[in-house]
């Protein structure tokens, strides 16, 4: 078990800037906290699903691993490297070898690019090929995510959008990226199409050895393809652990109330739910201690004035609560 | 509970667009009823014709297309009935919330306006009942502070709770009916689970009935007493939820069910049904699923299978229908 990627107590914050009443007042500016350290581990050859409300932190955390928000405070470390040293940041290998798939391919695809010279493209900037094989390693490329050949020719608009994700799993793999960072991959599509792509990543992984961050709201999905699952609430992961443990025993109560949530395929099920009261609180306006205290149903003095830390719970993986163990000695 | 007598009955709905001149048929043959407190769960994929239908019905789909068959509401066709005629009930009896609620609401307007527009067209309350009325329409679908949100700009609510403001102006009328487009899609799963209870709830406290489109079946496991599943504008299997999810006899239903990772093992391929749903200008001659169905036999090929009833209330359009035994294995 090697560890690929280590990030440690990642914090992001988007300041507002100040606002007129802001100066009269002589307050300072509003600041979004999009993460509010985050620390994990990504594990070679994994899948690491990432779940948790919008407006949690889960975009955001892929953003940030990509390299397209630098932190405010805390490190990311690719092989040992801390990524946003200053060397670091000119060295674009860094860019090949953890790709980014996005949720819209509407908007990720160049609508005036051919999808040959989409994936060319991706070829010749990172210098993958002598400008000679190109065409032939797009015409692989394409084999590999199933699409047709006579696809090449062809712009954006003329796919569906499952073909469209192919093209883009398509680019990413054209740089032979070593990790993949796969944003709300299959949010968009139906469920038959989904099955077709999730498939395809699944199969793509076993044969390329790929490190999969997989950040979905689907839970089921994520259920399915994630060997470890990371449970973010409002810029923190409150509980992460082994993905079928976590599904079927979660251990914090956010887990318990997000799981439940999802609404089962069984008719029989119904109204055994755990509810959940209200919405996420705004990140620009976090709540002091556990920031769950306020839709938690096990709240107590101590959730409201410290922050727990993510800690081994036996049978679980790692929770952030201080009443896990209450908790779960009742259920 | 519900009451048996029908108040919606849509028979033989036919929607057919144009494009370069040709003819897309959106609808074919599509009937069904909805009796008042009964919550029916229209499903299929994109496409399929979901909100076509909701939109036929409510008389959208006229504006743009031809519609054809019959729509009776409490007896009433609404099909002939003139654009005047027709306001009548829009909104007043039938009501409809839409997917995107920003898109529904006016920017510019507050809330409180945009419900008080809909009372002083709809009812006819005096002013001061109005207001009244939309304070207690927002409390109702559990707005807090709903006195204060009234003067409130839709941009100022969150998307959960934009789609509460929607139904509050959707119901604030008392609508008999009401056509849901996927109300959920666009929401979290704790949000939607927050917003499906309340239209649930109003359903049985004001006795309406609700025809909820979606794409989501574990939506329609958890909501919908009965279900109607659409493939290529037609409806092909439908019956009440438990039967129909549990025994599916429609090739198509049976893999759309076998899609969703639902109690597999982790990180098995998922099923999926092969090829893509055919355009609605290239439908094939027989059973529009055909070409992607395994149990596809001879009749499929040249005709077309009607709906037609295999047990109480399940109604089937299938020449080989999944019988249980293959339905468990499959």
């Amino acid at each position: 078990m090697t560890t690929v990627m280590q990030i440690r107590d990642l914090h992001l914050r988007f300041p507002l800037g100040r606002s007129l009443m802001d100066h009269v007042k002589g307050r300072p500016g509003r600041v979004v906290q999009a993460l509010n350290g985050v620390s994990l581990d990504l594990i070679q050859g994994e899948t690491l699903g990432v779940v948790g409300e919008s407006g949690c932190g889960k975009s955001t955390l892929a953003r940030c691993i990509v390299r397209l928000y630098p932190p405010s405070e805390g490190s990311i470390l690719f092989e040992g490297q801390d990524v946003f040293a200053g060397d670091a940041r000119a060295d674009r290998s860094y860019n090949r070898r953890v790709q980014m798939m996005f949720q819209d391919p509407y908007s990720s695809l160049n609508p005036r690019m051919t999808t040959g010279q989409i994936l060319a493209e991706a070829l010749s900037v990172h210098q993958m090929r002598p400008e000679p094989e190109i065409p032939a390693r797009v015409s692989e490329l394409l084999e590999l995510v199933r699409l047709p050949q006579d696809a090449q020719h062809r712009l954006p608009h003329e796919f569906s959008g499952g073909q469209r994700q192919r093209i883009a799993i398509a680019r990413a793999l054209a740089v032979e990226p070593e990790v993949l960072i796969a944003d709300e991959l299959v949010s968009a599509l139906d469920v038959s199409v989904q099955a077709q792509v999730v498939n395809l990543l699944l199969d793509l992984q076993r044969d390329l050895g790929l490190t999969i961050l997989f950040v979905a709201h689907d839970l089921r999905l994520v259920r399915h393809v994630s060997n470890r699952v990371a449970v973010i609430y409002l810029g923190r992961i409150v509980e992460i652990g082994d993905s079928e443990t976590l599904f079927s025993a979660p251990a914090h109560p956010y887990s318990q109330a997000l799981l439940s949530a999802a609404p089962s395929l069984n008719p029989d099920n119904r109204g055994n739910a755990t509810r959940l009261e209200g919405e996420l609180p705004s990140p620009l306006n976090m709540p002091s201690g556990c920031p769950f205290h306020v839709r938690c149903p096990h709240a107590s003095d101590i959730c409201k004035s410290t922050i727990p830390a993510l800690t081994p719970f036996e049978g679980c993986g790692e929770v952030a609560c201080h009443h896990v163990e209450e908790i779960n000695a009742h259920a | 509970m519900q009451d048996q007598s029908p108040i919606l009955e849509v028979d033989r709905l036919n929607t057919t667009f144009h494009r370069n001149g040709r003819p897309l048929p959106a609808l074919r043959d599509v009937s069904f009823s909805v009796a008042r407190g009964e919550v029916l769960g229209l499903v299929g994929e994109s496409g399929s014709g979901k909100s076509v239908t909701l939109r036929s019905i409510i008389g959208l789909a006229r504006r743009y297309g031809e519609v054809t068959g019959q729509i009776l509401w409490q007896g009433r066709d609404l099909l002939p009935m003139p654009d005047r005629a027709l306001r009548q009930v829009q909104g007043r009896e039938i009501a409809m919330i839409f997917q995107e609620p920003m898109t529904s609401l006016n920017p510019l307007l507050t809330v409180g306006l945009q419900l008080e527009e809909t009372l002083q067209s709809h009812t006819d309350l005096p002013r001061a009942a109005r207001r009244d009325r939309a304070v207690e329409m927002l409390d109702l679908v559990g707005i807090p502070s709903a006195a204060q949100r009234l003067k409130d700009y839709p941009h100022q609510f969150s998307g959960g709770m934009r789609q509460r403001v929607m139904i509050a102006i959707a119901l604030a009328a008392n609508p008999k009916l009401l056509l849901a487009d996927e109300p959920t899609t666009a929401l979290d799963v704790t949000i939607q689970a927050q917003i499906l209870d309340l239209i649930l709830r109003l359903a049985d406290e004001m006795d309406m009935g609700v025809v909820l489109v979606t794409h989501d079946l574990g939506v329609v496991a958890q909501t919908c007493d009965n279900v109607a599943v659409m493939y290529a504008g037609r409806i092909v299997e439908q019956g009440p939820v438990r039967d129909v999810l549990r025994e599916p006899r429609h090739p198509y239903t049976v893999g759309l069910m076998r899609s969703v990772p639902e109690n597999l093992p982790p990180r098995t391929p998922l099923y999926s049904v092969p090829g893509t749903p055919p355009g609605l200008d290239a439908l094939p001659p027989g059973c529009a699923f055909a070409p992607r169905c395994a149990a596809c036999i001879q009749p499929c090929q040249q005709d077309r299978p009607g709906l037609s009833l295999i047990a109480d209330g399940r109604q089937v359009a299938c020449f080989n229908p999944v019988t249980k035994a293959e339905g468990n294995a499959a």
